[in-house]
């Protein structure tokens, strides 16, 4: 599905991925944990195709394809998906005409008929249940005066409706109470699938709970320094980060 | 050339002197004025980013009186759904065969050319409200008035059909046509005027149109004024206004028209507890010119006035805003806010924003800001990230910085009329503006 080699990557001209691997098969939930820092949101973004976020080695392939030669929507439309740390808020375009442009773009792509409004609002309505987002969030201007927790909640919502093959969220988690967590774990384990991949970048252990990943490694300086299976999680909770090879206190 | 020949040059054009007839002390002194007042330079301050060489070098002349083609004129001006009463202008001259009958109108409206209106009705509101801040061109165009308008709304009356002023332009000779509208509105009245400019393809028109209102004590009317001529246009124009106590005035200004766009609004407090609303949106491209320039008279205490201008800017067009807040020694308790937001989408572009606030009195609440911006990269790698194009993202969000103010409008039938004219202007290709354009969830 995705196989990263020897990437490097630098933002405003300061090296922040230094050689990272990491290789991903279709159903597995990969965890990145790590320290401040170390590049985890920066390699959501990469891989999302985020302009400034300059890659200067290694490669990404994606499904067989080479993921950096695609645009940032070309990538969405193959199947990869971000759900944002901070979601961007964009008053003045309503939620739902957001989404419809969106998924008519990823059907288009994926040869699939075009949603009728009918269906899609169907479809929508659907999302946002099985997020506990209610239904008035869809006619809001896109994440305007949502609450932090909306914001997340939107976004899984986003994802569920796009039904992408990657999904990487990044710290999805944070700042929500546990209810809200539980609900995010849910959306995605509804979704999880023998074909549908899911990179789960977190600080804490505690999401991990309710979304078992396959493996969980351990991002520092610009590289994946470590690697294991559920268990390493709460060793890194129990430990710090201090104790690996290259990692930062 | 030398301003004094400038002037000469359109007065031998438009044979000035001539008129007379609505009133003549008045356009005896505005036709002294015009002849009088110099003509604006860079250096001239309410000018100073607006070049009027193209209406100085335009060698205008008076619009043929001949009847002119109307055949297919109605598909470039009607609004679906909008039910108006109808006063069609082709060229500054009015069309009785496109126009409502103005013997069947609602009770309690009245309209009435402005050369048959009573003598008490000229002397009493003809430029009583914009002759004090008039314009070079406002006296040009009070001189010049022989055709236009009084509307007058009776006592309590609630008109419900929209009043539709259209001006067409069709000639492409480089006339003048002179539009002019007094808006009249009596004690716990209510009415809408929707002032529309547009034309046909090829016309070169220089439209000077003023347009007074005097809103009565408790009286509400709204206001849309839509500048919708092609590109190869020229418009001068004013709204003034005299808001009583206790009326209201809700103004919404589109601004999308002629390659050279200057208007002046002046609203002004007559009486306590006035309120005024004034919106509106410009969005030039290629190398069009617009001007707004506003003036909110806070003369009397406990008036509350709030604007919101917000302007896209694209290709190598120019925007000029330029807002004031004026509050009067005796202003007390005002409340008045003025926002202006401007989006360049291009290099090139450029806008000229000028906030002004000046207040004599020391109990009022006022707030005021501009800013000037490029389409957000994060927005715009938001939406990409989810599939939707580059090309498409633009239009979505250009669209969404102003969509607030046209969904705030009060008329389903305009909010409809201008969606897809405003999105066409942002998507070249159709395609673009599909998911602002088609309905979903009844939205």
């Amino acid at each position: 599905m995705l196989k990263i080699e020897n990437l490097q990557a630098s933002v405003a001209e300061k090296t922040i991925l230094k050689g990272l691997n990491l290789t991903i098969n279709p159903g597995e939930v990969h965890a990145i944990m790590g320290p401040n820092g170390a590049g985890k949101s920066t390699l959501g973004h990469v891989l999302a195709g985020r302009d400034g976020y300059e890659v200067t080695g290694g490669s990404v392939s994606f499904e067989d394809k080479n993921l950096l030669e695609l645009e940032c929507e070309e990538r969405a439309r193959e199947g990869l998906f971000l759900a944002f740390q901070y979601p961007v808020e964009i008053p003045g375009v309503s939620n739902m005409e957001f989404l419809k442009a969106s998924v008519d773009a990823i059907r288009a792509h994926r040869k699939l008929p075009a949603l009728n409004a009918v269906d899609f609002m169907k479809k929508a309505r659907e999302a946002c249940k099985s997020v506990d987002l209610d239904q008035q969030f869809l006619k809001r201007g896109v994440n305007e005066g949502f609450s932090g927790g909306e914001k997340k909640r939107n976004e899984l919502m986003q994802m569920i409706l796009l039904e992408p093959k990657l999904a990487i969220l990044d710290e999805t988690d944070s700042g929500l109470d546990i209810d809200a967590l539980q609900v995010v774990a849910n959306g995605v384990n509804a979704l999880r699938s023998p074909d549908r991949s899911f990179i789960v970048v977190t600080h804490y252990q505690r999401l991990l709970d309710y979304i078992v990943p396959d493996f969980v490694h351990v991002l520092a300086d610009g590289k994946i320094v470590k690697s294991g299976d559920k268990s390493l999680a709460l060793e890194l909770e129990e430990k710090g980060y201090g104790w690996l090879e290259g990692g930062a206190a | 050339m030398t301003a004094v020949s400038k002037h000469t040059a359109i007065e031998q054009g438009l044979a000035l002197a001539t008129a007379t007839s609505i009133n003549e002390a008045e356009q005896t002194r505005a036709r002294e004025a015009w002849s009088q007042r110099q003509w604006p330079t860079r250096k001239t301050e309410a000018w100073k980013y607006t070049p009027v060489k193209a209406i100085a070098d335009g060698n205008f002349i008076a619009a043929a009186t001949a009847l002119p083609n109307t055949e297919g004129l109605a598909a470039i001006y009607s609004i679906d759904q909008l039910n108006a009463l109808d006063l069609v202008f082709v060229d500054g001259q009015f069309q009785t065969g496109l126009s409502a009958d103005l013997n069947t109108l609602p009770t309690g409206l009245v309209i009435t050319p402005l050369a048959d209106a009573s003598e008490e009705v000229r002397s009493k509101y003809f430029n009583k409200a914009a002759g004090e801040h008039a314009t070079l061109f406002g006296e040009l165009n009070t001189a010049a008035t022989v055709e236009g308008f009084v509307v007058e709304v009776a006592k309590n009356a609630d008109i419900q059909q929209p009043v539709h002023i259209v001006n067409v332009s069709t000639q492409a000779n480089a006339c003048m046509a002179t539009a002019r509208v007094l808006w009249i509105q009596e004690l716990g009245s209510r009415a809408t005027l929707v002032e529309h400019f547009t034309s046909r393809e090829g016309a070169t028109v220089l439209t000077n149109s003023i347009t007074e209102f005097f809103v009565g004590e408790n009286a509400q009317c709204n206001h849309y004024r839509l500048h919708l001529e092609s590109e190869e246009n020229l418009h001068v124009g004013g709204v003034y206004s005299h808001v009583q106590k206790n009326a209201r005035l809700n103004s919404f200004y589109l601004a999308m028209g002629a390659n050279l766009q200057r208007v002046d609004v002046v609203t002004q407090f007559e009486g306590e507890g006035g309120e005024a609303v004034n919106n509106g949106v410009y969005l030039p491209r290629h190398n069009q010119l617009t001007d707004f320039h506003t003036c909110i008279e806070h003369k009397v205490p406990h008036c509350n006035s709030n604007e919101i201008f917000r302007g896209i800017i694209g290709d190598s067009a120019r925007a000029v805003f330029n807002g004031r807040i004026h509050i009067h020694k005796d202003a007390q308790k005002t409340l008045a806010e003025l926002s202006n937001k401007n989006l360049l989408t291009s290099e090139k572009a450029e806008v000229n924003t000028k906030p002004e606030l000046e207040i004599y009195a020391d109990d009022v609440r006022c707030a005021h800001g501009a800013t000037i911006a490029k389409i957000d990269p994060l927005a715009m790698y938001y939406l990409r990230s989810r599939g939707i194009s580059k090309e498409e993202a633009q239009v979505i969000l250009s669209f969404g910085f102003i969509n607030e103010l046209i969904e705030q409008l009060g008329n389903e039938a305009i909010i409809t009329y201008l969606r897809p004219v405003i999105a066409g202007r942002f998507a070249k290709d159709t395609a673009l503006a599909q998911h602002l354009l088609t309905p979903i969830d009844g939205h």
